[in-house]
């Protein structure tokens, strides 16, 4: 991650995939989202869905890690340019998150993000706030996921 | 669940309504653990990590708290009802770090229901959403929908 101020409007990523598993869907959903189309095959062919599929909060708890293992990577590349590395900071929250069509068993979904705005913040000097587009897309190049993220972005010291 | 046997139905929600769920307790281990798996940064694993941080101490990952917003909702109201899944969610706002031993509670208001234009059988239903720990400080609200099997599809809602 690069300072608020070395950030562009425009720019676009690639984050990484991550594949949802009969496993890892019912694991998530035991602990999360119990509802019989995450959970039972038998169920799920006769709900909206058709078939087996994630939670939708696990297609988004899949982004952020996704998310997270972009950020170490290229910190590892900063740091090996020699390169400041600078950390994120928090996010305080996310608009319109769409989950535009089930994730199955198989599935491969690859996340990437574009920045959207950047917004200098009155009420601290020391970071700033970027605004994102992220988007999950799946094997067929179907877009399976999107929502507008927000982060603090740590300003350059003065 | 079938609409026809589910106790909570499209025709039961009430617009102007409020439910109250909770409280749920999060424990530090469940935090550590979303977090090894789903959101590795350092302030979610590390209590002198989280120090460091704008957070001011371990906090869990918003997206636990949007799992566990998801759960409270399930164990309160979807397991008994006709829930079909959700198209989104229009906003959230981590308004506060959840911390370990945090109790939480969820307040859901509906604000809006809707048929189905494609699915006579489905309606939408829009809420909005409080989540507070134990000394009632808001730490998270959001508005989302959901879509609900009708119980009597034929009747006008």
């Amino acid at each position: 991650m690069k300072y608020f101020e070395d950030l562009k409007v425009g720019a676009a990523r690639t984050l990484g995939s991550y594949t949802f598993t009969a496993e890892n869907i019912k694991r998530f959903a035991r602990k999360y989202d119990p509802q019989p189309f995450h959970l039972d095959e038998e169920a799920a062919k006769n709900s909206l869905f058709g078939a087996l599929c994630a939670s939708g909060w696990h297609t988004g708890a899949a982004c952020m890690r996704v998310m997270v293992d972009a950020e170490k990577r290229e910190a590892e590349q900063a740091r090996a340019r020699g390169e400041e590395v600078v950390s994120f900071g928090p996010s305080p929250g996310f608009k319109n998150l769409k989950w535009l069509r089930p994730v199955f068993v198989g599935d491969t979904i690859t996340y990437s993000s574009e920045i959207t705005g950047l917004r200098e913040l009155a009420s601290r000097s020391d970071y700033g706030l970027m605004h994102g587009l992220t988007i999950g897309v799946n094997q067929n190049g179907e877009r399976v996921y999107q929502f507008e993220s927000t982060a603090f972005i740590p300003r350059r010291p003065k | 669940m079938d609409a026809r046997t589910a106790r909570i139905c499209y025709e039961d929600f009430e617009v102007g309504s409020v439910r109250t769920y909770g409280p749920r307790r999060v424990t530090r281990e469940e935090i550590i653990e979303f977090a090894t798996e789903f959101d590795p940064q350092p302030m979610h694993l590390d209590d002198e990590a989280g120090r460091k941080s704008m957070l001011k101490g371990l906090a869990g990952s918003g997206w636990q708290t949007c799992a566990l917003m998801m759960r409270m909702i399930y164990d309160g109201l979807l397991h008994e009802s006709s829930s079909l899944g959700a198209p989104g969610v229009d906003e959230m706002r981590w308004v506060r770090p959840v911390r370990p031993n945090d109790e939480l509670t969820i307040k859901i208001t509906c604000l809006e229901k809707r048929d189905s234009k494609s699915r006579p059988a489905v309606g939408l239903v829009r809420h909005d959403l409080e989540m507070t720990n134990a000394k009632s400080e808001v730490v998270m609200t959001s508005s989302y929908s959901g879509f609900f099997g009708k119980r009597n599809p034929g009747a006008a809602s």
